[in-house]
């Protein structure tokens, strides 16, 4: 490596608790040569930045399990009490599972629409 | 499998072989652990002799892989360089078009490969020889490029080639480029070094993890140059790999005087190579093959009373700035002779637009004349390289050539049937 290059890149292979989570740098004289990422959630972006409408499962829902056998990106996950929650940070809203919910419970709002964010 | 005694060498012994051989008889030298191959004319003797070289049992512990496409050659030694190997391959022409995605994979991966190249012509009309538009066609990939004039330096070279690139502060994979069937397929005598001072002059194989930049380890599994947004680093990782290029030159240099010091044979500067310069006030810049005819023509030319010279350029990326200043400064005119094509250049063929861009808003500087020559494997003859010199001769003393040049360039040696 250059003499400018920084070391401090190299900790990305020290044993897993002990290298950092996320490297900052300052230029690209500190830079690796290549980029390295670990498999940590979010390592190359959270791909709900993408989402143009969010799935938002209404009151209705029967927790029948189909929006969550359908997602095709692994973003929906069953809560203790039966009932489902979408991962928003890498929902890409598909809107796959609103079409596939039998009991029409899942709407798909424009993100500029939603309240709060 | 014919066995010639040349193949068990352990010690300093002068075959008699082809320039394919010669890298192959390089590769074996450097040790190589993995070779992936499709064949090609004229490349295709390469990886022949390599095969039979892993078939006989000379290059214990070398996986050879067979497959189906350039694409796949380059793919698979990605893989195998990155898992920390020391990788070799060879091509030519379109087989090198084919891998032209991979290049920038291997590149943009800073993956030390090198790859031997017997150019040829590209199609259409299809042509297999001597030409080196094929690896020029590739000079924003970020590979290394360097051109070999004689068969000894095809074995030179790659073995220099593995020093360069594997060091730490360049990273970068390298073409080895020599003329098609002109080297590739004549025999000449070739110094094959001996095992131990091979091994003292390369550094040493990559350890089980890897390179110094990248390590493979599957209880630690990690992701190699994978996306970047546009507000992330990317533009910068390009940033790091024209500056390993520019970082290479003095290692190029280093590796060269290292290789004198070791084996005892001059390669210039490493960069450049010059014959006659010193009091020469006519010079011709030129590569591969060509470049050595040339210093013949420039002794015979000498002997007429003119002071002639002439720069064979070694490496073509990273280019030899510097170099090509001072060797403009010390002529009034200087022939830049292209065995290439640069469609809709500026000027001339792909050497002379990097030279007249390198002089621009230096003062005292040779003219340049841009000259294009041999291609496809055109034969450019020994007399016809002496007329080149005295037309520049003439034109420093008179200021006109006595040929006419087409769209600002004297394309050499067209056919004329009377």
């Amino acid at each position: 490596m250059s003499e400018e290059c920084s070391e401090k890149w190299k900790s990305i292979n020290l044993p897993k608790d002990k290298r950092p989570k996320v490297q900052e740098y300052k230029n690209w004289k500190e830079l690796p040569p290549i980029p390295i990422s670990l498999p940590i959630e979010g390592s190359i972006g959270r791909t709900g930045d993408w989402r143009t409408f969010r799935p938002i499962i209404k009151d209705g829902c029967t927790k029948c399990g189909i929006c969550w056998m359908y997602c095709p990106e692994g973003v929906i996950s069953r809560e203790d009490d039966g009932s489902f929650k979408i991962d928003l940070d890498y929902c890409k809203g598909c809107g796959i599972c609103a079409k596939e919910c039998p009991s029409n419970q899942i709407e798909m709002v424009r993100e500029s629409d939603v309240k709060n964010g | 499998m014919v066995e010639s005694k040349g193949d068990f060498i352990q010690k300093q012994e002068t075959l008699i072989i082809k320039g394919n051989e010669a890298a192959a008889y390089a590769a074996k030298s450097a040790r190589v652990q993995v070779i992936s191959a499709y064949p090609i004319t004229p490349q295709t003797t390469v990886v022949e002799k390599l095969s039979e070289f892993v078939d006989n049992g000379l290059m214990p512990g070398t996986q050879y892989i067979r497959v189906e496409s350039e694409h796949s050659v380059l793919a698979s030694i990605i893989g195998a360089s990155k898992a920390g190997t020391r990788t070799f391959t060879a091509t030519s022409g379109q087989g090198l078009f084919y891998m032209h995605e991979m290049l920038h994979w291997a590149a943009g991966a800073r993956l030390p490969i090198v790859m031997s190249i017997a150019s040829r012509g590209p199609a259409p009309p299809w042509n297999i020889w001597a030409d080196f538009s094929d690896v020029i066609s590739q000079r924003d990939t970020g590979w290394m490029c360097s051109f070999c004039s004689s068969h000894q330096e095809i074995y030179d070279e790659i073995l220099m080639s593995y020093k360069i690139s594997e060091d730490p502060e360049v990273l970068l994979p390298k073409f080895v480029a020599y003329g098609g069937f002109i080297l590739s397929h004549t025999s000449k005598p070739v110094m094959i070094e001996d095992q131990e001072k091979v091994d003292g002059y390369l550094p040493p194989l990559p350890d089980e993890k890897g390179w110094s930049h990248i390590w493979i380890d599957p209880e630690r599994p990690m992701m190699f140059g994978n996306l970047i947004m546009p507000s992330g680093f990317y533009y910068e990782f390009r940033l790091k790999i024209h500056d390993a290029h520019v970082r290479a030159k003095e290692k190029i240099k280093k590796a060269s005087q290292e290789f004198k010091k070791t084996f005892g044979r001059d390669y210039g500067n490493g960069l450049i190579q010059e014959y006659k310069m010193d009091d020469a006030n006519v010079g011709v810049i030129l590569y591969g093959d060509l470049a050595l005819q040339m210093e013949q023509a420039v002794d015979e030319v000498r002997e007429e009373g003119y002071k002639v010279g002439t720069v064979k350029l070694r490496y073509f990326r990273p280019f030899p700035t510097e170099d090509v200043i001072k060797i403009a400064k010390k002529v009034k005119v200087l022939g830049v002779i292209d065995r290439a094509t640069a469609f809709g250049s500026p000027t001339g063929g792909p050497l002379s637009c990097e030279i007249k861009t390198v002089l621009h808003g230096i003062d005292n500087t040779a003219q340049i004349i841009p000259i294009i020559n041999g291609l496809g494997g055109r034969e450019v003859s020994l007399e016809q390289q002496k007329e080149q010199l005295k037309n520049l001769v003439q034109f420093n003393e008179t200021g006109e050539l006595p040929k006419e040049l087409i769209h600002g360039t004297l394309w050499d040696g067209l056919l004329e049937v009377k």
